[in-house]
């Protein structure tokens, strides 16, 4: 699609290079996945007992109950997290500095520090000081504090969007602030964010897979057990393929819900991009800002085929 | 800070460990993400196809799960020997190939976001398409792509701390190191969390200072 934009319509001898252009990625492609798979049937990676192990139901069982385990801690930490940004959006959107200010100051560390180092220090950590905590509760309240804060910038990020008419209607016919960003502000951000917000929640479904790390048994752990079973061979390569291939789907399918959601607001006239949400943000972290730009993006090659076709 | 100075060789280590990781990485996801992103934007399906392909893979797969791949099923496959520098390029590879993909994705937003008269009015004076790209649209795309690029790198820098689960020495591994030798892990792990804010803090100073140079007057 911007392949179009940049170029002209291809003459007979950009044809020609573009074809030459496509057998050389074509080729490349290929080599690499023929290195791949050489590599794979040289090791005897393709052998009936390499793959042994995933005949058996118990361990079809068993990889069920570990992504149930990661589902587990991906739910209770987007839930966590939605709620917890609000918390923070509107702690953060105060008209008081005392009350702005710890906000901002605890929104910015917990987005610097990363999500494995406050694995650690849950885990690690605080049973030096007496606390000591079940892994799964380690990988689900640094998700919600990591993801919780950056999410609660992208609440922000909406309501800040959103221009200043909406604000000042609500107060004129009468609301209080709370009334104003429950019933005018926050339902506009959260729906211009949209896409935004669920493209968060699948960082957060990815990251629970750090609580392999800290001991956390979900699908990679299970992963790293029956990979070293050496009664089965140890097949550590067809199971980080079996695990690689869940991961993915569930992702993708996270994803698609995205993709649905936004193309569903888009279409709807009443809930169609809030007017002026779709600035650039100041502050913003790569998810949203790739998002917000991939949205834009997506605008103008609409914009291109409506020229195109005029 | 008895916990910093009574081990200055381990947090020197580590800190050098994160440092080589963030910059090996990085040179790798700037290399590999911009290849890619040119083939998103190329005039050739087939590219387009391999890039998209690719990036959208690598998108929804987790970094612990890239990690995992490189340093477990790799080295068996490939017949590699964990000598010293081994595990350290496995992980610089792990890293570099998942952030190239953010990498490409900024790199085609931006150009994306260069409006499309700006093409058109020089492809309509009869610049070619090399001509288009280095002369209108990259310089254009190349300002708009500074600041998410900036958060890319610091994404990067908190992802290194991935390779402390795979045994590759860098600042998340030093509490590991630190526990053995009976220091507080508390304290160890909220001085590593101290230096990373402090790490991210620099950046987002680099990216503001950066953003504010070259803003784009449109």
């Amino acid at each position: 699609m911007s392949g179009s934009v940049l170029s002209d319509v291809p003459g007979p001898r950009a044809v020609a290079r573009n074809r030459v252009l496509g057998v050389v990625t074509i080729l490349v492609v290929a080599g690499i996945v023929g290195f791949f798979v050489w590599r794979l049937a040289e090791t005897g990676q393709f052998t009936a007992q390499k793959w042994s192990a995933f005949t058996y139901t118990n361990v079809w069982i068993q990889i069920g109950q570990a992504t149930g385990r990661t589902l587990a801690a991906f739910v209770v930490a987007a839930i966590g997290a939605l709620v917890l940004g609000f918390v923070l959006a509107i702690g953060r959107l105060s008209d008081h500095a005392w009350v702005r200010m710890p906000f901002t100051a605890v929104i910015e560390v917990l987005r610097a520090v990363p999500v494995l180092v406050f694995m650690f220090l849950l885990y690690y950590g605080l049973p030096a000081a007496g606390i000591r905590m079940e892994p799964y509760w380690a990988v689900v309240i640094a998700l919600i504090a990591y993801n919780g804060s950056v999410l609660a910038e992208v609440f922000r990020a909406g309501v800040e969007s959103l221009p200043s008419g909406q604000r000042e209607a609500g107060y004129a016919i009468g609301l209080r602030k709370s009334g104003v960003m429950r019933l005018i502000l926050l339902p506009q951000a959260v729906r211009a964010m949209m896409p935004v917000i669920i493209a968060q929640l699948v960082v957060t479904l990815k990251d629970t897979a750090l609580g392999y790390i800290i001991t956390y048994e979900e699908l990679l752990f299970y992963a790293r057990y029956i990979g070293s079973q050496a009664a089965l061979g140890s097949p550590i390569v067809p199971a980080t393929i079996v695990v690689a291939l869940i991961y993915i789907g569930l992702c993708l399918l996270l994803s698609l819900v995205a993709t649905v959601v936004e193309r569903r607001l888009r279409r709807s006239s009443r809930g169609g991009p809030v007017a002026g949400a779709n600035q650039p943000m100041q502050e913003v972290t790569d998810t949203e800002l790739i998002v917000t730009q991939r949205a834009r993006g997506r605008n103008g090659d609409r914009d291109l085929d409506g020229a195109a076709s005029a | 800070m008895g916990v910093i100075s009574d081990n200055l060789d381990v947090w020197w280590e580590g800190l050098l460990g994160t440092l080589i990781l963030f910059a090996g990485g990085g040179v790798v996801a700037l290399v590999l993400g911009t290849v890619v992103g040119a083939m998103r934007v190329s005039p050739v399906p087939v590219a387009r196809a391999v890039g998209t392909l690719y990036v959208n893979t690598v998108r929804n797969t987790p970094l612990t799960l890239v990690f995992f791949a490189f340093a477990f099923a790799l080295p068996p496959l490939l017949g590699l020997k964990l000598t010293a520098p081994v595990p350290l390029v496995l992980a610089v590879c792990a890293l570099g190939i998942y952030t190239a993909t953010y990498v490409a994705e900024t790199i085609r937003s931006g150009i994306n976001t260069v409006p499309v008269g700006q093409a058109e009015a020089a492809r309509a004076v009869g610049l070619t398409f090399g001509q288009v790209m280095t002369l209108v649209v990259m310089p254009q795309a190349f300002r708009s792509v500074i600041p998410p690029l900036m958060s890319v790198l610091i994404a990067l820098l908190k992802n290194t701390t991935v390779a402390a689960g795979f045994s590759v020495l860098n600042l998340g591994s030093v509490r590991a190191y630190l526990s053995e030798r009976g220091e507080n892990q508390l304290v160890v792990i909220l001085w590593v969390a101290v230096v990373f804010v402090a790490l991210v803090l620099l950046l987002s100073w680099l990216q503001r200072s950066l953003e504010q140079r070259w803003r784009v007057a449109r």
